[in-house]
């Protein structure tokens, strides 16, 4: 992920009603709006009227910030991930055009949660020119596209086609970049090296990069990483979460209403980080 | 020599000095280091913290009375260690906190490892005639834990349930029908698949030694 801050919302703190937030995407405040869209996705309101109001805040122009940002953009598109309404594709995709990357990253991560492989020839444009144009953006924090999203995005969408235009990115400089490339290039061709190499970044220095590899672990239930998972440096919670991606992802490809050892090994690393 | 690693905590300057310095005084195990150990649970260090609860959690029994006394003058975040480090000793005059924190605890963490506890409470150390209410209440404690919102609490309330019907196997009360429904509806309905297989684990465990 970027590292954009992401302000709790200040503005109106009242517990909203779901007529209220979808009559707020259209008030005139921008902070009202901007609290509205998050409301409706963290709350996951799936009613059609929410996804309408959501899919028009994906072209608003009144609310920026002073480098041109989108913030009512970002978070509608951040909202429509977590309403799984197919609607929503065709606006996302065209977000993938948009100017601030943020919104661009939102989008990549909102299309890779819907499912819908529509979006796969757009997410690949972002990746056009490989590695030697993934480069940082001078002055800014971020890379000239959220590559990790997008990479990640592929990967959950299952696109075997981007196979050796992602294969590149395992080699990216940027561990952020070259994690989500290994993840999504496990996930489409089952090879274990990836998730080895994946395994070996819970030795890492920084915490914040072992706290990474965790989570990628857990998004694609390598189920060999179990004991390194418990073993590494990290909050417990982080280590169960990650835990629990892999007893789930083990527990939907193995059949039966037998528990395997497997699940039961996971389970007790599981019980000695409560 | 305890007295150097005690030392050495004090003045450590760094968050790395510090749990080097927490790390090495938790494996003197000494009972002399407790107050210390105590004290560093309050500084806003959670590596430290953990050494300090590990420390804490390896000498046992003599550590419950200072924490026990400690426990109402302290910041949140000592607490919530405190309260960790309760349920990993699993003595029963930590009941009374862990009842309270394994459901109304802010902290999704402090619920997780309080309901734990619960499930690994020593019931010999209590009078014979006291335990039986004291199992009752943590029963009760732990199967409204297991409509936590949060997955992960309701996890460690399975497990504290498992840990509660292995202490009563040989002679189960009355309120083990009711952890048994409780384990079934768990396993049908609860959104959670890893909530769904440890309530399996647990009732298969349970079965097992009937």
């Amino acid at each position: 992920m970027l590292q954009e801050s992401f302000p709790t919302p200040d503005q109106p703190q009242e517990t909203l009603t779901v007529d209220q937030a979808i009559a707020n995407l259209g008030s005139a405040e921008p902070g009202r709006r901007y609290y509205a869209a998050w409301w409706l996705g963290r709350n996951r309101i799936k009613n059609s009227g929410a996804v309408t109001v959501l899919i028009e805040a994906l072209t608003d122009e009144v609310d920026r910030t002073e480098d041109g940002g989108y913030p009512l953009r970002r978070n509608a598109a951040r909202a429509l991930g977590k309403l799984e309404d197919p609607q929503a594709v065709p606006a996302l995709i065209q977000c993938l055009d948009c100017e601030d990357v943020y919104v661009r990253e939102a989008a990549a991560q909102s299309l890779g949660m819907l499912g819908d492989i529509r979006c796969v020839p757009a997410l690949l444009k972002l990746l056009e020119g490989g590695v030697e144009a993934a480069q940082s953006v001078p002055g800014k924090p971020h890379l000239v596209q959220p590559y990790d999203a997008i990479l990640e995005a592929l990967g959950d969408l299952a696109a075997r086609e981007a196979m050796a235009e992602m294969a590149p990115f395992t080699a990216h400089p940027m561990p952020r970049v070259r994690y989500a490339a290994l993840r999504a290039m496990y996930q489409l061709t089952g090879e274990t090296r990836y998730a080895e190499e994946l395994t070996q970044e819970l030795q890492a220095k920084d915490l914040q990069l072992r706290r990474s590899a965790l989570m990628d672990l857990g998004a694609i239930g390598y189920l060999p990483a179990a004991p390194a998972i418990a073993e590494t440096l990290a909050e417990n919670s982080m280590k169960l979460i990650a835990l629990k991606g892999v007893l789930e992802h083990h527990l939907q490809t193995t059949q039966g209403i037998k528990l395997s050892p497997e699940a039961i090994q996971v389970m007790d690393l599981m019980d000695s980080l409560l | 020599m305890i007295q150097k690693l005690i030392q050495e905590v004090e003045e450590a300057d760094s968050a790395d000095g510090l749990l080097n310095a927490v790390e090495a005084l938790a494996e003197a195990h000494s009972e002399r280091a407790i107050p210390t150990l105590i004290q560093v649970l309050g500084y806003n260090n959670p590596g430290a913290a953990v050494a300090a609860v590990e420390g804490l959690i390896a000498l046992g029994e003599p550590v419950v009375t200072p924490l026990l006394n400690q426990l109402d003058g302290y910041n949140y975040g000592a607490r919530a260690w405190a309260v960790r480090a309760l349920s990993g000793i699993g003595d029963p005059r930590g009941l009374d906190v862990l009842l309270e924190a394994a459901v109304s605890d802010f902290a999704l963490s402090v619920r997780r490892a309080a309901a734990r506890g619960l499930g690994a409470i020593h019931w010999e150390k209590l009078p014979t005639a006291a335990i039986e209410s004291a199992q009752d209440q943590a029963v009760q404690v732990l199967l409204v834990a297991t409509a936590d919102p949060e997955w992960v609490v309701r996890y460690a309330a399975v497990v504290g349930l498992q840990g509660l019907g292995m202490a009563v196997i040989t002679q189960p009360p009355d309120w083990c029908a009711k952890v048994s429904d409780r384990l079934k509806a768990l396993i049908k309905t609860d959104e959670t698949l890893a909530v769904q297989a440890r309530a399996k684990l647990a009732q298969q465990s349970l079965d097992s030694h009937l």
